[in-house]
């Protein structure tokens, strides 16, 4: 038996969160504008999506599910930029973000619907779209640290990397070690994720299917399934972003250009 | 009268210029200015740090005809405060300097296990100088090298550049706000204005 959730319901599982809201407005703490702000989109957000998924999932057609999976990627390819404190110019942040998300989409999302589930078509919606969801959601914030991460290193670290051209040295040793800065700092989250989840905490989505109502085995097994794709799906964007952003960086000549970063 | 080894023929870069002269294998050019004239930028375009125009040749080789990383070992530029990127200094050697060369600057070959942050600045920047010479250039660029050295320490430098001169026919280029110094050590200095062209040019010996 499941308990199915009525607004009102929703209403009071936001309620303790509104009334801490309400106090840190009191205290004039600062953050309670930006919460509340938070609240409503995951209403707001989170109602639409369940309306369109609703519509996708009722209407089996491969180019609703490829069209709701490029808003997907645009709508992340926007939140990777609009991040960035130090943007790639002449539109190289947005190709940078959105070839990091895409290769993510394929490599991991592709997979598991062809080889680890074979869904049968392989697009179906209801498999397609929360995977990308969980795996997109996770890429973007990996690339978008990653990319971050790089932009300031080098530019902090421009008369070092300079020096080391000056030396000899080609582009890509020169910000070696800013490039494995940039993957650790874009894998870490994902990282202790794998390292901690069932012990120190249940993750959400086997916390929702259990609450669901299925097998906790089963559960499990989706979880693990889930945390790998994740991680190749990031692993994957942060390389393919950051190996190419690093390339930008410099010119033919193995010349730091830092001229085409846009100033803060 | 020997061929001249370094070529710089209408530098433009980054709005200065235009910029040429030659400079012989053993020789020592000194170029004097203003700050903001552009001379550090001109280093930097030399060894194609920076985007220009026009071109430099060493040995009659266009410095396009060879990888960029290949032409910064032969014409090396040294910029006026050294960088490090590893904790001790060992770590920016592939291969550790003679002892006879860390004799040569007043150093010592322990130098190496030291850590980076516990060198003074002078230790740094002769330390930094060996680092370059390791390369074995055919041409230095050394941009304010001893801007931040005692007269002692600055000498020990302009000594070892005058034996590299001698001894290995070394070509440099040596920018510098002290004129005193570059009339010790070139047998030429440029003078540049404002906007980086060359309006002057002195023969010292």
């Amino acid at each position: 038996m499941i308990i199915s959730l009525s607004w009102l319901d929703i209403l009071l599982a936001a309620l303790p969160l509104l009334l801490l809201i309400a106090l840190l407005a009191y205290m004039r703490l600062g953050v309670s504008r930006q919460l509340l702000t938070g609240v409503l989109r995951t209403l707001v957000q989170l109602s639409l999506v369940g309306a369109v998924l609703t519509a996708v999932f009722a209407n089996e057609n491969p180019l609703w599910t490829i069209g709701f999976s490029m808003v997907m990627i645009s709508a992340g390819t926007y939140e990777i930029t609009r991040r960035q404190t130090r943007k790639f110019l002449a539109g190289w942040s947005v190709a940078l973000s959105l070839i990091g998300l895409l290769s993510a989409a394929v490599l991991s999302t592709g997979y598991a619907l062809m080889v680890v589930l074979d869904v049968d078509p392989w697009w179906k919606p209801q498999y397609a779209i929360p995977l990308l969801g969980m795996i997109l959601g996770n890429t973007m914030n990996g690339v978008s640290l990653g990319l971050n991460t790089l932009t300031n290193g080098v530019w902090l670290q421009r008369a070092v990397i300079e020096s080391r051209l000056a030396l000899g040295q080609s582009a890509q040793e020169a910000v070696k070690d800013i490039k494995r800065d940039c993957l650790r700092n874009a894998l870490t989250p994902i990282m202790n994720s794998l390292a901690v989840c069932g012990v120190v905490s249940l993750p959400g989505m086997m916390t929702g299917q259990i609450l669901a109502g299925s097998d906790p085995q089963v559960a499990a097994r989706y979880q693990m399934m889930i945390m790998y794709l994740i991680g190749t799906g990031c692993a994957a964007g942060c390389l393919v972003t950051v190996s190419l952003a690093s390339h930008r960086l410099f010119d033919k000549r193995d010349r730091l250009r830092l001229d085409r970063l846009a100033l803060k | 009268m020997p061929t001249k080894s370094l070529i710089v023929k209408n530098l433009v870069y980054g709005g200065f210029g235009p910029v040429s002269f030659g400079l012989h294998a053993g020789d020592c050019i000194g170029i004097f200015g203003e700050s903001g004239c552009g001379k550090t930028r001109l280093l930097r375009s030399i060894a194609d740090l920076d985007p220009h125009q026009g071109t430099v040749s060493l040995n009659d080789k266009d410095s396009l005809s060879m990888s960029a990383p290949h032409w910064r070992r032969r014409v090396a530029f040294l910029p006026s405060e050294s960088q490090w990127w590893c904790d001790r200094v060992a770590g920016h050697f592939a291969l550790p300097p003679e002892e006879s060369d860390f004799n040569s600057l007043g150093l010592k070959p322990e130098m190496l296990q030291a850590e980076v942050s516990h060198l003074s600045s002078g230790e740094k920047q002769r330390l930094a100088l060996l680092r370059t010479l390791k390369n074995s250039p055919a041409v230095l660029l050394l941009d304010e090298i001893t801007a931040h050295l005692d007269f002692e320490r600055a000498q020990l430098i302009e000594r070892k550049i005058a034996e590299l001169q001698s001894q290995q026919n070394l070509a440099v280029v040596w920018v510098s706000h002290n004129l005193e110094q570059l009339k010790r050590v070139c047998s030429k200095i440029l003078y540049m204005k404002q906007g980086g062209t060359i309006v002057k040019k002195e023969i010292i010996k």
